[in-house]
């Protein structure tokens, strides 16, 4: 297994020992078995490994959008498989950035209004809400497209609106799944220069789940999941 | 407020299911808001029944006539306060059964001493008071015919036929409006004297049909209406008096329980619609089970989602249901469309009320089921749907 060396202070994500089993029926399913996985703050990770290795599942254990069967999974120190569901969720729209490999924005919904969806969850006013989705849509490049809905948009302008809407809450961590995946090579590269440019010059710490080893590239650290465990992976 | 749109959103999806189950609300509640105005038209006799008064009419059936003569014998009942009496005219405007209307000969002084929910301007009390052929007319009798005061209007009556062998003739002098706060007065009645009635008819003369009497107690009701009924005993005209509420009960259930028949349509009408509702919101949220991922991945928790589903439904519900009561609420308030068969006719705010609350509690019940399905899906397995 590949861990940078990190000290605690600058530590961000810790995976520790974490098993996770789905039940089918009567059958237990090893998803991940005692993994173990540190990052830094400020690293762009990327998780690679074939389909059902569990690369999703881990994101989604760091994401606090799944728990863990055994283990523990710290984000910047808090231990969030033992937050109860309501603080989970106050904690993922505090901490976390989720973008998804269809984009998933509500279709009745212009880019703006979905990029302020996250934060309705906060005390900010409409004035500051406003300011706030016109900033992540100016760093994601689609100022002039705010009043557009999804149908109109291009997969990887809609991906843009999906990253916007990930970032717009200022989270610690963006957790992508595939994101290049939907995308034609042309407007993944021009997602995946986004990424890296939110981790190289906002600081964004980023886990990205890929197939695409052109994506991975990108990463400052690729590690490969396979049958629920890491594999080794020299770190760049 | 600032959930609106998004809540909003989500109606907008499927434009065409939207507007067919907000149309099927809307017919609902715009049948909801007539059955109740006629339900009001049915019973509004005993709506507005006063608890003070009583009404005596003959013991074997209100056909039959009793003599004029007991108006003084029941004024002398201990407790009675007034008595006025009345007599089915049935008089036929422009030889048309159509243009019927209930047409009263009575006593100018007794009738708006017992019945204060009428109000008549002095003048034209005077002017009543003072020419034989004058006749009252309600206002909505007025405004049906398009009537005013100077105009001649000729009745003829089946049941008492004029002397003179042609129709009575009757001058209007004055317009009996209701009062304030008796909005639900019926002011579809034609009133003239009983003194020039009795002397033009050519049979019963000395008869009335029946009698309003109102009593100082309505305490002593019932034991002034068994005084009645005992005074006129074992007389060739035996009496039954009863709470006017009661008789006009009575009157209304001949028909048969408008309640009871009323409340069965609807509750078949709204059953249906909370099928075709729940149906409704059922597909909405099975079609977005990823976006309801989204929003808890993002960090709405699983009471805001179900809030946020619960206020789809009741949306739904308002804007079909509240667009209906008003549809309702404004049809009714043109008058009636039938004034010859439902004379009051308008739909009452604490109907409109009820009817608010069922919007809102077919909303929660729609939407609860597929509200809590919402409330309980798992994020990952949310999101898996799409991947």
């Amino acid at each position: 297994m590949s861990q940078p060396t990190t000290s605690n202070n600058n530590l961000l994500v810790d995976v520790d020992n974490v098993e996770k089993v789905f039940h089918r029926g009567s059958e237990e399913i090893h998803v991940l078995s005692n993994l173990n996985l540190k990052v830094p703050k400020g690293e762009f990770l990327a998780l690679m490994g074939p389909s059902g290795s569990g690369k999703s599942t881990l994101l989604n254990l760091i994401g606090g959008l799944d728990r863990p069967t055994k283990g523990t999974v710290s984000i910047a120190g808090d231990k969030i498989d033992q937050l109860s569901n309501k603080a989970l969720a106050a904690w993922r729209a505090r901490h976390v950035g989720f973008v998804f490999q269809l984009y998933n924005l509500m279709p009745t919904l212009t880019a703006e209004r979905n990029v302020e969806l996250p934060l309705l969850l906060t005390h900010l006013s409409k004035a500051e809400r406003k300011k706030h989705v016109e900033t992540a849509l100016g760093i994601v490049g689609l100022g002039h497209r705010m009043k557009h809905y999804p149908r109109t948009m291009s997969g990887g302008e809609q991906q843009r609106v999906g990253i916007a809407r990930a970032i717009v809450t200022d989270p610690t961590l963006l957790l992508c799944d595939e994101p290049t995946g939907d995308l034609d090579r042309k407007a993944g590269d021009g997602v995946l220069d986004l990424l890296q440019a939110l981790n190289r010059e906002h600081g964004k710490t980023i886990i990205m789940v890929t197939h695409d080893p052109h994506a991975s590239a990108r990463a400052s650290r690729t590690v490969h999941l396979d049958k629920g465990q890491l594999g080794n992976e020299p770190v760049k | 407020m600032k959930y609106f749109a998004l809540v909003w959103s989500s109606l907008k999806r499927k434009k065409t299911r939207t507007i067919l189950t907000l149309l099927s609300i809307f017919i609902a509640f715009l049948l909801y808001g007539l059955l109740c105005a006629v339900k009001e038209a049915f019973t509004a006799g005993v709506t507005m029944a006063g608890a003070n008064r009583l009404i005596v009419r003959h013991k074997v059936s209100l056909i039959m006539s009793l003599p004029v003569s007991y108006k003084g014998r029941m004024e002398s009942i201990p407790g009675v306060d007034t008595v006025a009496h009345f007599t089915w005219f049935n008089g036929i405007y422009q030889n048309e059964p159509k243009n019927f209307f209930g047409n009263f000969p009575c006593e100018l002084e007794p009738f708006l001493k017992i019945y204060p929910e009428y109000v008549l301007p002095e003048d034209q009390k005077k002017a009543f008071l003072a020419q034989r052929n004058a006749a009252l007319v309600g206002r909505s009798l007025l405004n049906r015919f398009k009537w005013k005061i100077g105009d001649r209007i000729s009745l003829v009556s089946p049941i008492w036929p004029n002397k003179s062998g042609g129709a009575w003739d009757f001058d209007i002098v004055g317009i009996l409006d209701a009062a304030k706060n008796k909005k639900n007065t019926d002011t579809s009645g034609f009133y003239f004297r009983y003194d020039y009635f009795d002397e033009g008819r050519t049979i019963g003369t000395g008869m009335v049909t029946w009698y309003a009497v109102s009593v100082k107690d309505p305490d002593k009701a019932e034991s002034i209406a068994k005084a009645i009924d005992e005074e006129f005993a074992n007389s060739p005209y035996e009496t039954k008096a009863e709470p006017e509420g009661a008789f006009m009960q009575g009157f209304a259930k001949q028909i048969g329980d408008i309640g009871a028949i009323l409340v069965g349509i609807l509750s078949a009408v709204f059953f249906t619609i909370l099928l075709v509702a729940g149906n409704t919101m059922s597909q909405s949220v099975r079609e977005r089970i990823e976006e309801l991922g989204v929003l808890k991945a993002m960090g709405f928790t699983n009471e805001r989602v179900l809030g946020l589903v619960l206020a789809e439904s009741c949306l739904l519900t308002c804007v079909g249901g509240l667009i209906g009561l008003a549809a309702a609420w404004a049809f009714t308030s043109q008058g009636s469309p039938v004034p010859q068969m439902l004379p009051v006719f308008y739909l009452p705010v604490r109907y409109l009320g009820i009817g608010v609350g069922i919007v809102f509690a077919l909303g929660i019940v729609a939407g609860i089921v597929p509200a809590l399905q919402a409330m309980r899906l798992e994020i990952a397995v949310a999101l898996r749907k799409n991947g």
